[in-house]
């Protein structure tokens, strides 16, 4: 058996806990750059605001309905999550952290009544930390996801499903009757797994709630689809094919992108950003142990505008694999050098590693060019990961990053980013006396 | 009497757990500890002042209202939010949206916030009204100039 903890409406309720004065209003959080909604209140909801919805087309609600939007505060975010994840092991023996706001609990060997001791948990997590949860509970994974997904809506939408499954919905517990009523009042779209695309020829085909879906004969569905949605049929009908995830896989590939702030166009400020994505992801590759074969740089304008259009990108292969930060930053910056044209308005560019390999396979070689042989830097790199870590991003870099710390011409546009309330001491939020 | 106590000079607090030399002397009082040189772990400080982590939070004090509870402008106080307001109790409030910190009343079917200084009034709820507490304050730190 499976739950699925999962915080409401996560970054808008971590705000909260700290603006008291946010609840009850319609509250948008917007992603990097201020770009498109992340999370949305329900109140936003209710205004008919999508996930996704892209931060100029709702602007005007800010005046008509008294909208509030906030830049993503991550460092926020990443803390209260900590916190919620913590009290959420404490459901079951065994939990995966799926993201930043959901877990998997393993609930084998859990004895007594598993929704009476999700509410505890659940209370427990919305007093010590603020953020309300839902819970769904099945003997799949997939069914713990739909449970999660019934439990909020049952809350979020009195009428839809019985009230008592409001918050916490287990699904193992109700007769079978019980259950198909469910599934019959669920979309098959709502499954997890089921994609627009799949969930568009599903319909199609007749298949319109859970209940079609889960009637299906898996060969068929894999003949006619693929095995993936076979394992989501299968999973539905009770069959575990998902295993929790102790320790995610190391990533076969490794990318740092983002917009920036304004529009670029001088090839140093680039050079800046780029720096920095390569230093990012040198860090990320020595901290899962492997290292990269080949770096990939990319620049492009962005779409959105009118003006000239200019993408472009460029892998350079590192003569030995490499995870050291002078050596990736060095090859994504003959990389830019080559594709990088004067006369456009740069809106994003990016950094990935490629041809990920562990870091124990060292490849030996001749030295026979003197004085170019490349020295063994392991250990500035782990003083240098260790100084950052000890005193904050960016403490030690790459001098091409530049030197003008958060005035850089690249940066993040966060206009409306909240204070980093419990990682920053400056921050503290203030009590009245 | 005090000549052996070395003073030391205040020692910044960061909000992740911190560590603080023991030191090996104390205010003489009574007769010296045998143990008192065995000392091998340093204090953490978060160790003292922090009970539930998950449901620990910090903040910062702006007004006078608290003063003779020993609350003052500038300091910092430790909420949890995992223990129970009950009577008598420091706490944080929501009040009109924003943090205030009083002392918790809470007698006789009545529920009020009172301030620990007689210039300021208690808050009352309103009729239907209820005091929203939003955590509970169990200790308050202080920093001074020390550079």
């Amino acid at each position: 058996m499976y739950a699925l903890v999962d915080g409401n409406n996560f970054y808008v309720s971590c705000e909260r806990v700290f603006r008291p004065s946010l609840n009850g209003l319609p509250v948008v959080v917007l992603s990097n750059n201020d770009g498109c909604a992340i999370a949305r209140s329900n109140e936003a909801k209710a205004l008919g605001i999508a996930m996704g919805a892209p931060w100029f087309q709702i602007k005007h609600l800010a005046e008509d309905a008294g909208l509030v939007a906030l830049s993503a505060n991550f460092a926020l975010y990443g803390d209260m999550s900590d916190r919620m994840m913590s009290l959420a092991a404490g459901l079951g023996p065994a939990q995966e952290i799926y993201s930043i706001d959901e877990s998997f609990i393993d609930l084998s060997g859990v004895k007594g009544d598993l929704v009476e001791r999700s509410h505890k948990i659940r209370a427990r997590i919305l007093q010590w930390v603020g953020i309300p949860c839902g819970i769904g509970i099945g003997p799949t994974k997939t069914l713990a996801k739909l449970a999660n997904h019934i439990a909020k809506t049952a809350e979020r939408k009195p009428g839809v499903y019985p009230d008592k499954l409001s918050q916490v919905c287990n699904l193992a517990a109700l007769d079978q009757a019980e259950r198909d009523a469910v599934y019959a009042a669920t979309a098959a779209g709502e499954v997890w797994g089921v994609g627009r695309q799949i969930s568009k020829q599903l319909q199609a085909g007749g298949i319109h709630t859970v209940l079609d879906l889960m009637k299906l004969d898996p060969a068929t569905v894999r003949s006619k689809w693929n095995v993936v949605l076979e394992r989501t049929v299968r999973e539905l009908q009770g069959t575990p094919c998902i295993d929790l995830d102790h320790s995610p896989a190391a990533k076969k590939e490794i990318a740092c992108t983002r917009s920036f702030g304004r529009p670029i166009t001088e090839q140093h400020h680039i050079a800046e950003a780029v720096t920095e994505f390569a230093s990012r992801a040198a860090e990320k590759v020595r901290k899962q142990h492997s290292q990269a074969g080949q770096v990939l740089v990319f620049i492009r304008t962005s779409p959105f505008r009118k003006d000239a259009q200019y993408s472009r990108s460029m892998v350079t292969p590192l003569r030995h694999p490499s995870a050291d930060t002078t050596c990736i930053v060095k090859a994504a910056l003959q990389g830019l050098n080559h594709i990088f044209k004067q006369g456009f308005n740069y809106a994003k560019a990016g950094v990935m590693l490629l041809d990920l390999q562990p870091d124990t396979n060292q490849q030996a070689e001749l030295d026979l060019e003197d004085g170019d042989s490349e020295e063994d830097r392991t250990k500035l790199m782990t003083a240098m990961d260790t100084l950052n870590q000890r005193f904050g991003k960016g403490t030690v870099l790459t001098a091409s990053a530049g030197l003008d710390g958060m005035r850089r011409e690249w940066s993040m546009k966060q206009l409306r980013r909240t204070p980093a309330y419990t990682t920053r001491w400056d921050d503290m939020p203030v009590a009245r006396a | 009497m005090y000549s052996n106590c070395v003073s030391y000079p205040p020692v910044p607090i960061t909000a992740t757990p911190c560590l603080l030399d023991l030191v090996p002397t104390r205010i003489c009082a009574g007769f010296p500890s045998p143990a008192e040189d065995l000392g091998a772990e340093r204090i953490d400080l978060s160790k003292v002042l922090i009970t539930h982590p998950q449901a620990t939070f910090l903040q910062r004090v702006s007004g006078h209202s608290m003063k003779d509870a020993g609350i003052f402008d500038n300091d910092i106080l430790v909420i949890d939010r995992a223990i129970k307001p009950r009577h008598k109790m420091i706490v944080v409030a929501v009040v009109d949206g924003e943090f205030t910190v009083k002392q918790l009343f809470q007698r006789a079917g009545r529920v009020k916030l009172q301030a620990a200084n007689p210039t300021y009034p208690d808050i009352v709820p309103k009729e239907g009204q209820t005091i929203e507490i939003w955590g509970v304050v169990t200790s308050c730190i202080k920093q001074f100039p020390s550079a």
